[in-house]
């Protein structure tokens, strides 16, 4: 019985025992409780916002590129893509026999679609079609109840309706490749677009606009519950330029099959009216993904139709450099309106022999003559005594020697050289002969049309530095244009010079004139080698360049203004190849500041 | 004894009326508080619906009820002197659903009765209990500190435990044995015993580890680190840590758990519906179902103490532990504390079963409470 007594009282010391441990555990469940809800109860919080919200970015519409007019240049087009929601099609396979018959779709398109269906929710729409018109989007909506499940979906792209006549400024769109840099959430969207180069790259900001985002409350499978909170965003800015579409296609197409660049400047404001590099490409192709047929072709092109030759083309400026080196040897007073040299065909400077491009001379001559023979040994007699300081001096006063600042990506700054940068770059004195040569704009020296452009319109404008832009400049800045430290009356010898080029009897443009109601044009010639003519070539007789092939042929270059009385556009038009300044050049100048003229650009 | 007197009850069998009003209605009343808590819970999984859940599952707890009451006005002695023959044919229940499930039924291991699926791995963890207080309560102290002793209940508890295993039923083969090493140290086994068994535990764990399903490996590794597969097995653990302690202090409010509603929470109205209260009620909540349950617990050990019989006072505690392991191990398995077992929270988790074996659990301890004055005697078969 004593033994009995024992098992009851260690049934009752082990039980208390037992409760204990019981209640100790209990009693830790709720402090874990309060070690997850209280404790770590944020943290949690934020997980559980991130399980059930789901942010997705709305994409604002690009902003559209008009020109001076109003003219539409880039918009954004509605595009159509039909979509299947699998769990709404009974039978996906049925669904697209119909839809082929009213949509072709391609084999390898039919199995991509089959597969993205099998590896997502069928609550997910995939995408059946991208860029469907508006009449085959209509098709596929009439159709509705034979494609149980699938729907038109609008977008939209990006569009240029004038193609190939803006591309080289324009730029265009393309999908956000790796290594940009992705600051903005839109940017992580699948198909978001931003500026892939030209204005469309400079004013991705301005263009963009600000993404929009909605808060979506999700269920675990992904499928959207409701809406939470939407901020829409805003759209992008429009852009205005001063191009004018109607002179920018003429200008365009004033070049034929010729491969080259143009451009149309407002002396005054420095605004571009026409910004021409050909051949172009169709920047619409690049919108939606280019074809690599299409790539390798463009790339392929002998003729660089994805080179802005305007901006990124560097040439021998030549005969139309004589401006500059004129206004110069005005300017320090080597010469004066009356000083002559005369010119027998060709110059001796040491054991070297120059030569005019007239090989029986052009006799005495003064500057305005010089100018209007495009007199070659004037400009060596004049060179030599200047010295390329004050050559380069000038030029690069008249904006030449660096990159004009302008809104586009590839700009080169071509070359005005003097006696620092050949030390420099080459480690050696410079030479007299050198002088020589850079006074009919060859050797060293490179401009790019764009540069030819700025230095005629700062000539003809009296001296102001206007700088080229594509932007209309507001009122206040147009009044801070500096003046130069160039006298009118120079200014006026030089002109009377590039008047006569055109005007003067056997001026070397003579046959690029015109008339109208009084209104003239001046300007410059320049033809320049590409390839060296050898000593023994020059005895032999120099081959005609028509006899060349192309790419050996001489770059043809013209530099021109209108109206003579009072200047309002300056043209540079570089005819790449083109064999002569006079006879290629300038009637594709003269043709398009007719048409400035005719349009009256305001 | 005496002071049992003074209460004024006898020790002598009740009649069925004095049996009514003995039965401890606070118990009761604490159960029929978590059975509505329950109810609120379930209509809540099913995003503020009656159907499918706490319709049906409040049409059980009214069935489970009478079935309480009925087991707690059964004559005490039955239960002792039936308690070997309700084990065996709970053992052969065990066996045929076994063969039979493999033979004839799919891999079905219960019988259908309808509003209930009956488990018998279920009722044997209350057969075992009954039939290791009868073994027990028969013992001398000597008896149960001896080698031979044990052996007998041992086997009791290992078969069937066995059987559950291989079913496979990890999660209720341990409960089985958990329960029967409380009762084993209750009753007084030494503890150099239980160290021995550690100690071998320790050495065989690695071995028993081979021999899991690789769902079961999964289920502890996953325990041990969720972060391991946070989309596969780990899901469900991270998910509910995130939906208790996005609950905060005062909760989310009655149907607007987002990690409930919105699915993210797998298992809300079974295993993982107090991860659903606490996400709703907070802390607050949580805490009130952890305390509404210590009170229970509490009732069972205050019964245990007050109970006369040795008998009365092991089968209250055996089926009281039960009853705590349930409680215990599904709440620290959804807190993360424990790996996830698939052990519901009874009374609150959607299904019969448990429901079913709990309720019968509660009127046989109450039972044992309204005939606490009863002495049943020791059938003694002569060791002393």
């Amino acid at each position: 019985m004593n033994r009995d007594n024992d098992k009851g009282k260690t049934l009752l010391r082990r039980t208390a025992l037992v409760a204990v441990g019981a209640f100790f555990l209990l009693l830790m469940l709720i402090a874990r409780l309060y070690y997850l809800q209280v404790y770590q109860g944020d943290k949690y919080r934020m997980l559980a916002d991130e399980n059930r919200i789901s942010t997705r970015v709305l994409i604002p519409p690009r902003g559209s590129v008009y020109d001076r007019n109003g003219v539409a240049l880039a918009t954004n087009e509605q595009n159509f893509q039909a979509l299947v929601i699998a769990e709404q099609t009974p039978d996906l396979d049925t669904t697209l026999e119909h839809f082929k018959k009213i949509i072709p779709l391609t084999g390898e398109e039919e199995e991509k679609i089959k597969k993205e269906v099998r590896n997502n929710k069928k609550f997910v729409p995939v995408k059946l079609k991208d860029n469907l018109t508006w009449n085959e989007a209509s098709a596929v909506l009439l159709n509705a109840p034979y494609l149980p499940g699938v729907f038109i979906n609008e977008g939209l792209n990006r569009s240029y309706p004038l193609g190939i006549y803006t591309a080289h400024f324009l730029g265009y769109v393309g999908a956000v490749a790796e290594n940009d840099v992705k600051d903005d959430p839109l940017m992580m969207v699948p198909g978001f677009k931003i500026g892939k180069s030209g204005l469309e790259k400079t004013f991705e900001k301005e263009l963009r606009g600000q993404g929009g985002n909605v808060k979506l409350e999700v269920n675990a499978y992904g499928r959207i519950m409701k809406e939470i909170e939407r901020d829409k965003g805003s759209a992008g800015k429009d852009l205005y330029l001063t191009i004018d579409s109607r002179l920018q296609k003429f200008a365009q197409d004033a070049f034929g099959d010729n491969s080259g660049a143009a451009i149309v400047l407002d002396v005054h404001s420095g605004e571009i009216l026409a910004f021409v590099s050909v051949p172009s490409f169709d920047p619409n192709l690049f919108t939606t993904g280019i074809s690599h047929k299409d790539w390798n072709a463009l790339l392929n092109n002998e003729r660089h139709p994805l080179t802005n030759k305007a901006i990124s083309g560097q040439y021998s400026p030549g005969s139309t450099f004589k401006i500059v080196v004129a206004l110069a040897a005005l300017e320090s007073g080597v010469i004066d309106e009356n000083t002559t040299f005369f010119c027998s065909g060709s110059m001796s400077l040491g054991n070297h022999v120059f030569h005019c491009w007239r090989h029986w001379g052009h006799g005495k001559q003064n500057v305005v003559e010089a100018l209007k023979n495009s007199c070659d040994i004037f400009f060596y007699e004049v060179a030599l005594q200047l010295g390329i300081e004050k050559i380069a001096d000038m030029a690069r006063l008249l904006g030449m020697g660096k990159p004009t600042g302008i809104a586009l990506d590839n700009e080169r700054g071509g070359l005005i050289p003097d006696q620092a940068w050949k030390l420099k770059k080459y480690g050696e004195k410079w030479q007299q002969g050198e002088s020589v040569i850079a006074g009919i704009g060859q050797g060293y020296v490179l401009a790019t049309p764009l540069q030819l452009a700025v230095m005629v319109s700062r000539v003809v404008n009296g001296g102001y530095s206007i700088v080229p832009t594509f932007i209309k400049p507001n009122l206040k800045e147009k009044g801070k244009i500096k003046k130069l430290p160039v006298s009118r009356k120079n200014i006026e010898i030089v002109k009377q010079g590039m008047f006569e080029v055109v005007n003067g009897e056997h001026g070397t443009a003579i046959a690029a004139r015109f008339n109208m109601d009084g209104i003239k044009m001046g300007g410059k010639t320049g033809t320049t080698q590409v390839r060296r003519i050898s000593m023994e070539e020059r005895r032999s007789g120099v081959v005609k360049d028509e006899d060349l092939p192309w790419r050996l042929r001489n770059h043809a270059l013209f530099v021109g203004y209108a109206p003579q009385d009072n200047p309002h556009y300056a043209v540079a038009v570089v005819v790449e190849h083109g064999s002569s300044g006079s006879g290629v050049a300038a009637p594709i100048a003269s043709k398009i500041l007719q048409e400035a003229i005719r349009l009256d650009i305001k | 004894m005496y002071k049992y007197y003074e209460s004024g009850l006898k020790s002598q069998a009740l009649s069925l009326k004095e049996k009514f009003f003995n039965i401890n209605f606070g118990y009761v009343f604490c159960i029929i508080l978590l059975a509505v808590i329950g109810a609120v819970a379930l209509y809540s999984a099913a995003n503020g619906s009656w159907s499918p859940w706490a319709y049906r599952q409040s049409a059980r707890f009214g069935v489970a009820l009478g079935l309480m009451f009925v087991m707690a006005l059964i004559d005490v002695k039955i239960y002792l002197k039936y308690s070997y023959v309700a084990y065996f044919l709970v053992l052969l229940l065990l066996i045929a659903v076994e063969v039979g499930g493999h033979v004839g039924m799919g891999a079905q291991r219960w019988i259908d009765l309808k509003l209930f699926k009956l488990q018998p791995s279920e009722l044997m963890k209350i057969a075992m209990v009954m039939a290791l207080a009868k073994y027990f309560h028969s013992c001398t102290l000597n008896k149960i500190e001896s080698i031979r002793g044990i052996i007998a209940p041992a086997l009791m508890a290992l078969f069937p435990a066995a059987l559950i295993i291989i079913q496979p039923d990890l999660g209720t083969a341990l409960m089985l044995l958990f329960t029967t090493m409380v009762i084993f140290f209750v009753v007084g086994v030494q503890w150099w015993k239980f160290a021995l068994l550690g100690g071998a535990g320790m050495v065989l764990a690695p071995i028993a580890w081979h021999f899991l399903h690789d769902y079961q490996k999964n289920r502890v590794l996953t325990f041990l680190n969720p972060e391991r597969d946070p989309l596969g097995s780990g899901y469900h653990i991270i998910q509910s840590k995130i939906a208790l302690g996005s609950g905060g202090i005062f909760g989310k409010g009655f149907l607007n758990g987002t990690q409930s509603h919105l699915n993210f929470l797998p298992e809300k109205h079974t295993d993982f519906i107090f991860t659903m209260l606490s996400e709703e009620f907070g802390m607050i909540g949580g805490t009130l179902v952890i305390l509404i349950n210590m009170i229970i617990i509490a009732y069972g050990y205050v019964f245990a103490f007050r109970t006369s019989s040795y008998f009365g006072k092991l089968v209250i505690i055996g089926l009281n532990t039960n009853y705590f392991m349930y409680v215990f191990i599904n709440i620290a398995m959804v807190l993360g504390l424990l790996p996830v077992v698939g052990i519901p929270l009874p009374l609150i988790s959607y299904g019969g079963t448990v429901m079913l074996s709990v309720m019968a659990s509660f009127g046989i301890i109450l039972c044992m409470d309204i005939n606490r004055h009863l002495n049943l005697g020791r059938s003694s078969f002569g060791d002393d």
